[in-house]
């Protein structure tokens, strides 16, 4: 039954499975391990990126190609319930309706790229969803009668899911509607999660990864090289959507920053990479590691920072300012030494 | 048996349509500029609209053109390029502001002399990191291009930061030298005196690079590895020794781009470079990629259409560059003028 | 055999993850012209793409005029004298003929006592010789590919399938070119589908099976023993 959850692509790994199973039960009990608004805030947020990254996955790891795009499909799932809130009013059916033209619009969006792009030459895609993201990224700011520009989007959600909706006491945690937003967020993701686990194990997932190894053998075999990249590039955008609305129905805001910016980009590359590329459950470790220290690594910085003020030099490089500097430090350093991410190590370990 | 007749060469059989085929995308910028002055109707607004838009091609241009053959030459997609920008402006306005006796002097001596020194400057360094970089983030990941992707984003995000660290997260105005100030009246148009120089100075650096290309065994080399590397170094020629001087040459360029940028728009940022890499990608991509006439032309039809656009409709303006890329990608799925590859 | 101006020893070339090339032993004569033979598939190009060094060799040593060339890069390969004509010719189309032969002389200028040579081995390139080579015909491009190799003196060219595709009037003018290569005293190792070209240029032979040579010795031998070239290559033959 839970091989069968798993779509029978097991962790394969005793270390991995523990931590793996280390994060499901942190997740799942979150509001009564972790009391606290800044912890949930935490949990919440790793839950929403492992769909985004694992999404983003299915495109780098397992299709092979390099989407910078990625933050554009995340952001308009983001504003699809943001702007239907708005509109509509607060209520189940705008975050509904919203989330569904989110991934539609989305989906539309990627296939119409894919087709410019992929026809051609698979690098071309990662320049012109670069153009693409960045142009989507200005007109967001631009049009801001509609998106609120920079300052982003402040809409009401159902009063179910907000905090001032009070429902009791359980084992000494007050659980409010914002415990019950969580709970949405969690099974949402880990619905998802499992649906892109099924489709990275189908025959559809194993044609992408032929054709990852070898396009032009694909090819010749017989499958669409262009249209298995073009439907995997849909599913992702679709899915990457998804993880947008539940970001929006989370945070009641969205702005350029917080969705659509090149910096949640990188992140989601940092977060691939480090987890390990072309594993599904690469993307929860990179996404619980990176969010966790992005949260608590950036304050410790600043500890250093102080610590060291008085040598030379030193606390330019630990000033906070300069996180994204050792991110890409570290981005380089794990796409020369460690190509296989966490999870590649951990596997391999096992066999060796 | 396949083989042409043997007396006769095949270009001598080309139809009038074909070679309209041929000669097309060399015809657009003169039809993109014809429509611009029927869409703008007073001659001096178009006049000043096509000045600045062609200075805007010439500067995207001399970004664009080393990343263009570096992609050509070693199949080598390199993300970092726009790193080379920010770097770049960053150093030759240091030292314009360093130099600020000299530029703000009247002298026109004094003001050539600061910006040859600026611009120098610039290429130095750039071409320094440029050669740094090769070395260091592409040399390990020739022939993968999903790592050169990753990796040379990283770089860019490291260089990115450390420009941050020496000069502060705050961009950084300055005025242009005396001699570059204020404008020129030509035919009732007032027209820029840094445009007209950017444009000359775009116009000399794309004809040299084309003598070079063309006219030197260097520049032969440079065109058949292009083409076909393979066959360059069965002869004897060792490739990668070539590839290491186009690219440094490539990140000189970016760097002189930086300065020329950073002088036009009178403010630098460390996300500059960022942000003129998508520009400089269009351009590539449009253009053709591994071609340097194809990046020229490209590159002056994004600065014109920018420019006419953000005149006529500024809204429609924002998305002109994507607007103009879809359209000549339906037309030529490989770009303009893509660099047949003998494989 | 004595000493032999190019030997290969062992030698095994993987591409991806295909075992190409699986232990080819192989002399090359000085002077002469040396037939590579076998069935399409069977390893000749990669052998030569392995001696040029487009390939590298897995395991085994490749040694040409005495030292060790197994470690080298291609462009080293080649200065140290070994023209290479690849099946595909590897003509730059967009470069005109002139542009082409300025190129292949690598160490200086173009020789003109030896252009004008070659001018009369191949009239048509002095004829195109402004036109770039993209427009040439498929003959006249094999014929710009092999000048190109000639355009210096080398001690060995490896010719793969000079004669692939072309009319049986610029097949002669080939056989011609590579004769008299053959008589300035080059060695040459020639892959070559078209038995008839092989028997009339051939001095010696050496035909590969599943990526190994099979059997080495003189042409004048194959040639007139049509059973051992039934074995050796079997309905390869059948079609020329």
């Amino acid at each position: 039954m839970l091989v069968k959850l798993l779509s029978g692509d097991k962790p394969n790994s005793v270390v991995l499975t523990i931590i793996l199973l280390i994060i499901l039960v942190c997740l799942a009990l979150a509001p009564f391990l972790f009391p606290g608004v800044r912890s949930l805030e935490t949990a919440a947020r790793i839950c929403i990126f492992i769909v985004l990254v694992a999404s983003y996955d299915l495109l780098l790891g397992y299709t092979g190609i390099v989407s910078f795009a990625h933050t554009m499909f995340f952001g308009l799932g983001a504003y699809g319930v943001a702007l239907a809130s708005d509109h509509l009013g607060r209520g189940f059916g705008p975050l509904l309706l919203g989330t569904t033209l989110g991934a539609l619009a989305a989906g539309v969006l990627a296939v119409l790229i894919g087709l410019f792009s992929l026809r051609v030459r698979a690098i071309f895609f990662a320049m012109i969803t670069l153009a693409v993201a960045s142009a989507v990224a200005v007109l967001v700011s631009q049009f801001s009668t509609i998106t609120g520009g920079e300052d982003g989007l402040n809409y009401s959600i159902p009063r179910a899911l907000t905090p001032a909706f009070r429902l009791g006491e359980i084992a000494g945690v007050k659980i409010n509607g914002k415990i019950l937003n969580y709970y949405l967020i969690f099974f949402c993701s880990g619905a998802l999660f499992l649906l892109l686990l099924r489709i990275v194990n189908s025959p559809f997932g194993r044609v992408l990864e032929a054709i990852r190894e070898n396009e032009f053998r694909a090819e010749a075999i017989g499958y669409k090289v262009v249209w298995y990249r073009t439907a995997a590039t849909c599913l992702s955008a679709a899915v990457a959507a998804l993880a947008g609305s539940l970001f929006a129905i989370w945070l009641r805001y969205v702005g350029p920053d917080t969705t659509l910016s090149f910096e949640i980009m990188l992140d989601i590359l940092l977060m691939v990479v480090i987890g390990g590329m072309g594993t599904m459950y690469g993307a929860v470790i990179g996404a619980t590691i990176f969010v966790l220290a992005q949260n608590y690594l950036q304050n410790l910085m600043g500890v250093a920072e102080e610590a060291t003020a008085n040598l030379p030099l030193l606390p330019h490089f630990l000033d906070p300012d300069r996180w994204l500097m050792w991110l890409g430090v570290l981005f380089i350093l794990s796409v020369y030494f460690f190509p296989t991410g966490i999870v590649g190590r951990l596997r391999a370990g096992r066999q060796g | 048996m396949s083989a042409a007749p043997d007396h006769t060469p095949t270009f001598a059989a080309l139809s009038l349509s074909d070679r309209l085929e041929k000669a097309a995308p060399f015809l657009l910028v003169p039809v993109l500029v014809v429509l611009g002055f029927f869409a703008i109707g007073t001659t001096s607004s178009w006049l000043t609209l096509t000045v600045s838009g062609l200075a805007m091609g010439m500067m995207i241009f001399i970004m664009a053109s080393g990343l263009t053959l570096v992609f050509g030459l070693m199949d080598v997609i390199n993300f970092g390029h726009g790193a080379f920008i920010s770097v770049g402006a960053y150093v030759g306005i240091s030292v314009l502001l360093a130099l600020s006796g000299w530029t703000g002097a009247p002298s026109l001596v004094l003001n050539i002399l600061a910006v040859l020194l600026a611009v120098f400057a610039a290429i130095a360094v750039t071409g320094a990191l440029g050669w740094g970089f090769e070395r260091v983030i592409v040399r390990p990941v020739y022939g993968a291009h999903l790592k050169q992707i990753l990796v040379t984003v990283g770089g860019l995000i490291v260089i990115e930061q450390l420009i941050q660290m020496v000069w502060g997260p705050e961009e950084i105005f300055l005025t242009r030298p005396e001699m570059l100030k204020g404008a020129v009246t030509f035919a009732g148009a007032a027209v820029e005196k840094y445009r007209l120089l950017a444009v000359v100075i775009g116009l000399i650096l794309f004809v040299a690079m084309r003598m070079v290309l063309l006219r030197t065994k260097i520049g032969l080399i440079v065109r058949a590895g292009v083409a076909n590397g393979e066959m360059v170094e069965a002869l004897g020629y060792r490739l990668r020794i070539v590839f290491i001087g186009v690219f440094i040459a490539g990140s000189a360029l970016a760097g002189l781009g930086g300065v020329m940028w950073g002088l036009y728009q009178e403010v630098i940022t460390a996300g500059m470079g960022e942000e003129m890499m998508i520009l400089v990608f269009i351009v590539v991509i449009i253009g053709g990629l591994g071609s340097v006439e194809g990046a020229f032309i490209g590159a002056l039809l994004v600065g014109l259409l920018q420019n006419y656009l953000a005149f006529l409709e500024p809204k429609l303006a924002l998305i002109s560059n994507i607007a103009l890329m879809a359209a000549i990608l339906m037309w030529r799925p490989q770009g303009m003028l893509p660099v047949v590859k003998a494989k | 055999m004595s000493d032999p101006i190019l030997t290969l020893s062992g030698v095994h070339t993987d591409i991806a993850q295909y075992h190409i090339l699986e232990g080819v032993d192989l002399q090359v004569p000085r002077g002469g012209v040396t037939m590579l033979l076998g069935r399409n598939g069977v390893g000749k190009t990669t052998t030569l793409r392995t001696i040029i060094g487009h390939w590298k060799a897995k395991s085994g040593t490749i040694s040409f005029d005495g030292s060790d060339i197994t470690a080298l890069p291609v462009p080293a390969r080649a200065r140290a004298g070994i023209g290479f004509v690849p099946e595909d010719m590897g003509i730059f189309g967009d470069l005109s003929v002139e542009e082409n032969m300025v190129l292949a002389a690598v160490s200086g200028p173009l020789d003109p006592a030896r252009l004008d040579w070659l001018f009369t081995v191949f009239p048509p390139l002095k004829t195109f010789w402004k036109s770039p080579a993209g427009t040439l015909s498929g003959g006249q491009k094999q014929m710009l590919s092999i000048a190109r190799a000639m355009a210096e003196d080398r001690r060995l060219y490896l010719i793969d399938e000079p004669t692939k595709g072309l009319a049986p009037a610029i097949i002669s003018t080939m056989a011609g070119a590579l004769r008299e290569l053959k008589r300035q005293g080059a060695s040459i190792l020639l892959v070559e589908q078209n038995f008839s070209v092989a028997k009339a240029l051939g001095d010696t032979v050496a035909v590969m099976e599943n990526g190994r040579i099979i059997w080495t010795g003189e042409m004048a031998q194959l040639a007139t023993d049509a059973a051992l070239q039934e074995r050796l290559m079997g309905l390869s033959m059948e079609a020329h």
